[in-house]
């Protein structure tokens, strides 16, 4: 009985820990199947994880009070989107190579958000942030309720947001746009496919989706903002669209795993083994990087022209 | 095209992306509610206006230069490194570990040994992530960016654990710190009173060394063939995989070799936030100075202003340090767009058809050829500095 409260314990806090990889991971993907590899989205996170807090921060004591969260979800989304278009303007527009472009985002991004917030807030400050909406019925059922249905209102939505994403990359003639660019530009400009436009809707939408998943740290997760926020989360999440082959399912799978990791990790250290805590904190990044050397084979699934900027007036 | 054409060409894309870079700051100063102007001038004059700030100005660059010399090796050679933070802490933590091991050497002998551990140490951390590129295809940004994570951990579990200063412990303050290393380890100061130390000439002979090595060696051509063109190179029967991993330990032992000075030199103790992000600054640097060790110097003078310029603006006018993270962020993403805009031939065509009505418009775009690597690359870089 106490293994099995353990585990829906561990379970309670991974799953929601999911969500913001999830979510980025998610927007990778996209921006992935499009044949861009954004590293960025570690520096977008964390913008749009300062700009949710910061907009529930300024309007806690407002009469804005009820939409606060929504109105810096929104913020965090369009920030998200607004750097994923700068993204596309240097590495489409400008061919320049997506690895270091990512590393300037990130630093662009990270820093943007660390300097504005110790210029605005400067010390600790929590904000209410999302409160858990359990679903009627469904979360009275015994153990499993409390796991899977009292969650907030985003994480419900970033699960929902599976299936909706897998059917528009699969189902959609835009799913199939960003498809076609991603693994073969040159016929799906033949066929009169704008590959530049498309790149950027899918560097627009995986910002925006980034940005969110920010947002749902400060405001779903921690419930208030810190420079190291994110804590390679971003990093994480481009790592989990090679672990999920590129498909919506799969990095939920893996976005849970690395949760559930996570959560296990920090029961070890609320249990009060005696293991350094360092170590535990290293578990997830170590998995990642065991991960990565185990999916390798996974790249013949990939979109083939990944990373690889398109120049139209190219010879071949 | 002609040359004329050509330099305008080249002036103005830098200008543009100067512009740009310069721009993006601006905004953040401007929602900061700063005087952008004077923010830009506190941060470009204050450190040169005194002795101190000058040579604080040199001592940031001694770490920058090493940083950025691995990383203009392994991104030559066409491997990534982004884990020289990860590579700066392991770097610290060996060196300091010879030196307390071995006090009593005399100093002759115990300095080159700690600043090779400390080496050894950087490439040790970097060969990881170098084997898992080689042997596995691991992307390298990746793991290096998960073994900075890791060796974060790593440095500060060893400063709170086994390697913390007893007298930590005795008095109970518990700040986690190493003992301060013997004074036979230490590299000595050139101008008392400062923190200006040898380890500048260590760094600009380094330099020189890295040039012979990429440009006059077998190695260094191999690896620079690796990274310009990985199939020509391996049917040209060098292994790739092979000019990959040395790259990358290279790469680890400057970081690392970075790291030994700092704590041998600067802080004599390994302290946590030692590495203070040179890591990433590195690899601007790198960027900035087009990747060659003449570039690297300079471009590291500038950062180091950069960086003591930030930390000024954050003592006089309040502005965040972390503006420095903002600048180096935008100047990645306006170099790399620069480089590319006027090493694409279409482009440099089209501007001068349109703009300079060349009369070269019957050759056309084919007979252009790849433009040569460092000649416009070096202009641009002297360009941005100009400009700034």
């Amino acid at each position: 009985m106490t293994i099995l409260n353990i585990v829906l314990n561990i379970l309670s806090i991974g799953i929601p820990f999911s969500v913001s990889l999830l979510l980025a991971s998610l927007g990778e993907m996209f921006n992935q199947r499009a044949g861009i590899f954004n590293l960025g989205c570690e520096g977008i996170m964390s913008m749009g994880a300062f700009l949710g807090f910061m907009s529930a921060y300024y309007l806690q004591n407002t009469a804005m009070v009820p939409y606060a969260n929504l109105i810096g979800i929104a913020a965090a989304g369009i920030a998200g989107a607004l750097l994923g278009l700068l993204f596309a303007l240097v590495t489409v527009t400008f061919h320049a190579p997506q690895g270091i472009a990512g590393i300037g985002l990130q630093m662009l991004g990270t820093g943007t958000a660390g300097t504005l917030f110790r210029h605005f807030v400067g010390g600790v400050a929590g904000v209410p942030g999302l409160s858990n909406r359990p679903i009627p019925l469904l979360s009275e059922i015994p153990f499993i309720g409390p796991v899977f249905f009292n969650m907030n209102i985003l994480a419900y939505a970033a699960f929902l947001f599976v299936p909706v994403s897998h059917y528009i990359l699969f189902k959609t003639p835009w799913g199939l746009k960003v498809r076609a660019v991603g693994t073969s530009p040159r016929s799906a400009d033949t066929m009169a496919i704008n590959v530049n436009r498309t790149r950027y809707q899918a560097l627009a939408a995986g910002g925006l989706l980034a940005g969110i998943a920010g947002a749902y740290l400060s405001l779903g997760q921690a419930k208030m903002f810190a420079d190291d926020i994110v804590a390679g989360r971003g990093f994480i999440a481009v790592a989990l669209v090679y672990f999920g082959r590129w498909d919506p399912y799969w990095i939920l799978g893996g976005s849970l795993l690395f949760s559930i990791a996570q959560s296990l990790q920090l029961s070890i250290q609320v249990l009060g083994i005696k293991f350094p805590y360092e170590f535990a904190v290293m578990f997830p990044y170590v998995l990642v990087i065991v991960v990565l050397a185990f999916t390798r084979n996974s790249a013949i699934k990939g979109p083939s022209e990944l990373g690889v900027p398109y120049d139209r007036e190219k010879r071949i | 095209m002609k040359t004329p054409v050509r330099v305008a060409y080249v002036v103005l894309v830098s200008l543009v992306a100067a512009l740009a870079a310069v721009g993006i700051g601006a905004i953040v100063l401007t929602i900061l509610g700063a005087d952008v102007f004077q923010t830009y001038k506190v941060i470009l004059t204050e450190p040169l206006k005194d002795l101190f700030g000058i040579t604080e100005v040199l001592v940031r660059a001694v770490p920058l230069i090493l940083v950025a010399l691995g990383i203009a090796i392994s991104f030559r050679a066409g491997i990534l490194n982004i884990g020289a933070e990860g590579q700066i802490q392991m770097g610290v933590i060996s060196a300091t570990a010879v030196a307390l091991v071995w006090p009593d050497l005399p100093k002759g002998i115990l300095v080159p040994l700690v600043l090779l551990g400390g080496a050894a140490g950087g490439a040790l951390w970097a060969s990881i992530a170098g084997y898992l590129r080689a042997k596995l295809g691991v992307n390298e940004i990746l793991s290096t960016v998960m073994l900075n994570y890791i060796a974060a951990q790593l440095y500060g579990f060893l400063l709170r654990g086994p390697m913390i200063d007893p007298a930590e412990l005795q008095t109970g303050s518990g700040t986690p710190q190493s003992v301060r290393l013997p004074k036979s380890a230490w590299i000595d100061r050139i101008i008392p009173g400062t923190r200006l130390h040898w380890g500048i000439v260590l760094a600009v002979v380094l330099a020189i060394l890295v040039y012979i090595l990429m440009w006059h060696t077998t190695w260094g051509f191999k690896m620079r063939a690796a990274g310009a063109s990985p199939k020509a190179t391996r049917y040209g029967g060098i292994n790739v995989e092979s000019c990959l991993f040395s790259a990358m330990v290279l790469a680890g032992a400057f970081a690392g070799l970075a790291g030994a000075v700092e704590v041998t030199a600067v802080h004599r103790r390994a302290i946590e936030g030692i590495s203070s992000g040179y890591g990433f600054s590195g690899i601007v640097v790198a960027l900035f100075g087009g990747l060659h060790p003449g570039g690297i110097i300079p471009a590291a003078l500038f950062f180091g202003v950069l960086l003591v310029g930030t930390d000024m603006t954050q003592r006089i006018m309040s502005i965040p340090a972390n503006m420095v993270s903002v600048l180096q962020g935008a100047v990645i993403l306006s170099i790399i767009s620069a480089k590319m805009v006027i090493n694409d031939p279409y482009a440099r065509e089209k501007f001068a058809r349109r703009f300079l009505h060349s009369k070269d418009k019957e050759r056309g775009p084919g007979g252009e050829g790849i433009p040569e690597e460092h000649g416009a690359q070096n202009e641009e870089t002297v360009n941005i500095e100009a400009k700034q």
